[in-house]
């Protein structure tokens, strides 16, 4: 905050700048080849003019929450951006917790960047609400757009698809991952016209109909500098051979059902010989239903082979075994845990660069749990094959603390590490003991931490381990864990670095809310669901620390009693205006939306730039 | 004679098992292998030797110990089928209170029994399954296996588990907890559908809408998956087996992993699975290798977990067991 003083004392044109050595378009030129985010913010911190050169110089920026800061702001600071990385929602959105409705619209948005940004190339975002008329309104607005990246989006049609492939003539990317889109006909392919040939990464993998074979050849003939292709389900393993002669360049590839009803032996050979002429492959996915008399194709490819994502192919073990033989060189691998753990075996003995595992459940909500799935010594076995592993996801339905031990003791580089203990509050299933140690195992040994998700029965020790162990944990996902609010308070207290928590069916209550009145601001969010909240506890919060916004998604009318869902987070924007009505606003001193007092103290921060330049480094840097 | 039916939510209702009857054994007419599988089950929950003795006593564990409020360990993952009304009483009995410990003088406003999962008034996207505490309407499964865990945090730290809780299974509906196990809703919806397309051939399972089985003949390059499900009787069964590996005998297949229309015609496949070269041979859920054919045709499909096309010569000696062990069943 000192620094605000000193922005403020400082007269306009001072003698820092008169004794500069680099005219302005130089200090530009130079600063604008500094690419990382961390290190723009940094620079903009050291004095005015640096602030401006990086402010004329950035051309990409990425807001980790879209309500901390408005378009208006972040046009009036950014005036040259060509790409924007927006997410919206909260992370627990994905998973039915956020109802319909709430918001983080790209509309608002969008209408702001025609207007300052008319150059505008790339869009990506990330659990946003995008409509039909706003891609129409992004595909005639933006003459130069290139790129357009929506994952786990909602809100939109393959008839917003058909405007952008209609109307963005320079559209290099088109990827569409995960989203609830309403997928009325495969037609919207059709709508790129002859002309155009610029595409270069395509992924429609997630859409659920039919596209036209035939247009989608032309397409893939026509662009040759695609890289990246990922086709949906209705793809049979013959359209896809006719796709693979036309781009053997391909670097990326999402097959499609991979299966065939009855292929002669011509077909065979050509599916065979299409894959050798791929030599460029680094990526594989797909292989939705895989026949596994066809997965021999893919061995040609396989030798290259850094990301391979069976993730919706349910292979068992063996199946497997017999295609990792031929992928020494695998970096990332996502399977189904159907492959149980003879697969994971496997993969410890022939993967040995292995760096990030992600086991996904073939049947989350199966009841025979016993027989089914990966267990402890799937992992263990893993993690002695795989030294270099620092990335996992794994869904289970038992562990142990000594196996999770064993693993870390192996990979003791874990930066990300998701385990997820399907059965809530399980303890270790041999000495029926929290999962405690395990934990505390990770966080002891793995110093370089950065997420960790915990799982299984839990209680106060897990999270004062995290605590004390986790210096450089930046994001935290809790759910069905914890004795009291000691346990969130530790984390509060000894997580410095710490930007994402989110806690679901927790027993932390306003005590533990509050105790972290200094940190939010230092984070990007807190989401508390289910846990022991209440309205008298959010309004604190709200009122100590004016500068969050405190919202809280409750039923109608109902102002008192338990807070059920609470999402707190910084903003340099105020409350949000678009709030539906089941979100409770709270800001500053009052409790209603936004308004008295409260507002006032908004409009002062947001017009004074030397404090927006303070709040900005932080959010920017941060968000 | 038969036993009352049981109250069962996967509708499996014909068994006829009960704890207390003297006949708990499956008649060879309702082919009910669930009832003899060895699984380690929950206090409650399917298996026969744990359903509660009647409906009165429909309090099981589960129930007593909300009734009891204690803190103490909740045993683990109750999937109290039998048990229903007995969580409805202990609803009632502890009027929404499931048992937090009230820590540090935090408002527990627990309301009007705040639970942990799905709010009420359902406006929170997907419908959930509303634990609604002081309803006296029969809850499903779910609501029992979901109202045992939003206990289960509160519990003390260190909390031993006794005898019953070895078993490191999952209730029997965590299906129905919002947002839980966190995968995305794509991901979710295809896996279903995957398994109902391609379900996996170790364990065919019953009650879904299809059993598919790996078929593996000897000296084939590879290996077919057939549906059992889709076959009336062994006549069907048979021919389409035919029909599907006719292209492969012995030396004769020269391109691997290529079914053909060219090669032996069907007639012929059928010399020879008939005639003293290849027999159709499954192995069942005991591991045991048997003559197909020797079993009703039911009961062949709920317990067959693979087919193997072996020659003659391997197959001396099945036959004689497989006949016993039908007896045996009988």
């Amino acid at each position: 905050m000192e620094c605000r003083i000193r922005k403020k004392e400082s007269p306009e044109p001072n003698i820092l700048n008169q004794a500069s050595p680099f005219p302005d378009e130089v200090l530009e030129r130079v600063l604008g080849m500094v690419k990382s985010r961390k290190d723009r913010s940094s620079v903009s911190l050291v004095c005015k003019e640096w602030y401006n050169a990086e402010r004329w110089s950035r051309r990409s920026v990425f807001i980790g929450n879209c309500y901390s800061v408005s378009p208006e702001i972040l046009t009036r600071r950014f005036p040259n951006i060509r790409s924007v990385t927006l997410k919206g929602k909260p992370r627990f959105s994905d998973f039915n917790l956020v109802p319909a409705n709430w918001g983080a619209d790209i509309r608002s948005w969008l209408v702001v960047f025609a207007d300052k940004y008319p150059l505008l190339e790339e869009l990506r975002l990330k659990r946003m609400t995008v409509s039909d008329e706003s891609l129409e309104f992004l595909a005639l607005s933006f003459p130069y757009f290139k790129a357009l990246s929506l994952l786990s989006c909602d809100g939109f049609s393959t008839d917003g698809l058909a405007a952008i492939a209609t109307s963005c003539k320079n559209l290099t990317e088109l990827d569409i991952q995960e989203n609830g889109i309403d997928d009325k006909s495969g037609n919207w392919l059709s709508c790129f016209p002859e002309s155009f040939t610029s595409l270069e990464v395509l992924n429609f993998a997630n859409l659920p109909n039919d596209v036209n074979s035939d247009a989608l050849e032309k397409l893939v003939s026509r662009c040759k500098s695609l890289k990246t292709l990922k086709v949906n389900r209705s793809v049979t393993l013959e359209q896809l051979q006719r796709l693979l002669v036309r781009a053997p360049q391909l670097c990326e590839l999402g097959s499609g059902s991979f299966s065939e009803d009855d292929l002669t032996a011509q077909q065979y050979s050509e599916i065979e010989s299409a894959f050798n002429n791929c030599k460029n492959l680094h990526t594989l996915s797909g292989l939705w239903d895989p026949a596994e008399q066809y997965l021999p194709l893919l061995y040609p490819a396989c030798t290259n082979l850094t990301f391979f994502n069976l993730s919706y192919a349910p292979l068992d073990g063996d199946d497997l075994a017999k295609l990792l033989v031929h992928c020494p060189n695998l970096r990332r691998l996502w399977v189904v845990d159907t492959v149980e753990d003879k697969g994971l075996e496997a993969v410890g003995s022939h993967c040995p660069l292995l760096e990030e595992l992600r086991v996904f459940p073939a049947d989350p909500f199966e009841d025979e749990a016993i027989g089914h799935g990966v267990t402890e010594s799937g992992f263990v076995a893993l993690s002695r094959g795989c030294p270099r592993l620092h990335y996992v996801l794994y869904f289970c339905r038992q562990m142990t603390n000594a196996a999770v031990a064993t693993v870390v003791q192996n990979c003791p580089d874990f930066t990300h590490f998701r385990l997820c203990i399907m059965n809530p509050g399980q303890p270790d299933y041999l000495t029926h003991e929290p999962m405690d140690e395990a934990f505390g195992a990770v966080v002891k040994t793995c110093s370089k931490l950065q997420r960790l998700a915990v799982s299984g029965l839990l209680t106060d020790l897990t999270f004062e381990y995290i605590g004390k162990y986790a210096k450089n944990l930046e994001t935290l996902s809790v759910a069905f864990a914890g004795s009291s609010d000691w346990g969130m308070e530790c984390v509060l207290r000894g997580c410095p670095k710490l930007r994402k928590l989110e806690i679901r069916d927790c027993p932390f209550g306003n005590a533990a809310l509050l105790s972290g009145l200094e940190r939010y601001e230092s984070m990007r969010s807190l989401w508390m669901s289910d846990c022991k909240l209440t309205m008298n506890g959010c309004r604190l919060l709200a009122k100590e620390m004016p500068r969050l916004n405190v919202e809280v998604i409750k039923e109608e009318g109902c102002y008192e009693g338990p807070a059920q869902r609470v999402y707190v987070y910084r903003s340099v924007a105020g409350p949000r205006r678009d709030a539906p009505s089941f979100v409770l606003a709270h800001c500053g001193p009052h409790n209603a939306r936004g308004s008295g007092k409260g507002s006032t103290t908004w409009s002062i921060v947001c017009t004074m730039q030397p404090y927006l330049v303070c709040y900005m480094r932080g959010y920017f840097q941060n968000l | 004679m038969s036993p009352p039916l049981e109250h069962d939510y996967i509708g499996l209702g014909e068994k006829p098992s009960m704890v207390g009857t003297s006949d708990n054994k499956i008649s060879s007419s309702s082919l009910n292998f669930k009832e003899t599988e060895l699984r380690l089950g929950l206090p409650g929950c399917e298996s026969p030797e744990r359903k509660p003795a009647g409906a009165s006593s429909g309090v099981s564990l589960f129930g007593k110990d909300l009734q009891e409020k204690k803190h103490g360990p909740l045993k683990s993952p109750v999937a109290a089928v039998g048990a229903k009304r007995g969580f409805s009483d202990a609803i009632d009995g502890s009027c929404g209170k499931w048992g937090f410990s009230v820590a540090d003088g935090s408002e527990v406003e627990l309301g009007k029994g705040a639970a942990l999962f799905s709010p009420r008034g359902g406006n929170v996207g997907k419908p959930l399954v509303a634990l609604e505490t002081q309803t006296n309407t029969t809850p499903a499964i779910n609501e029992v296996a979901m109202a045992h865990q939003s206990a289960k945090p509160a519990q003390e730290k260190n909390k031993q588990v006794d005898g019953t809780n070895e078993h490191a299974s999952a209730p029997a509906a965590k299906a129905q907890v919002v947002g839980w196990p966190p995968i995305r809703s794509f991901r979710k919806n295809t896996m279903a559908s995957n398994l109902t397309k391609n379900n996996d051939e170790a364990e065919g399972k019953p009650g879904f809408g299809c059993l598919y089985v790996k078929v593996s003949m000897d000296g084939a390059p590879y290996l077919r998956k057939v549906d059992l499900k889709t076959y009336k009787n062994y006549m069907e069964f048979s021919s389409a087996l035919e029909k599907m590996f006719s292209c492969f005998t012995i030396g004769q297949c020269n391109s691997p992993g290529l079914p053909g229309k060219d090669g032996l015609s069907e007639s012929s496949l059928r010399d020879l699975l008939h005639g003293s070269e290849y027999v159709l041979t499954y192995e069942d859920k005991d591991g045991d290798w048997m003559l197909v054919g020797d079993v009703p045709w039911e009961m062949f499909t709920d317990s067959c977990r693979r087919l193997r096309i072996m020659k003659g010569s391997e197959a001396i000696g099945l036959a004689p067991r497989a006949m016993e062990k039908s007896r045996s069943q009988n």
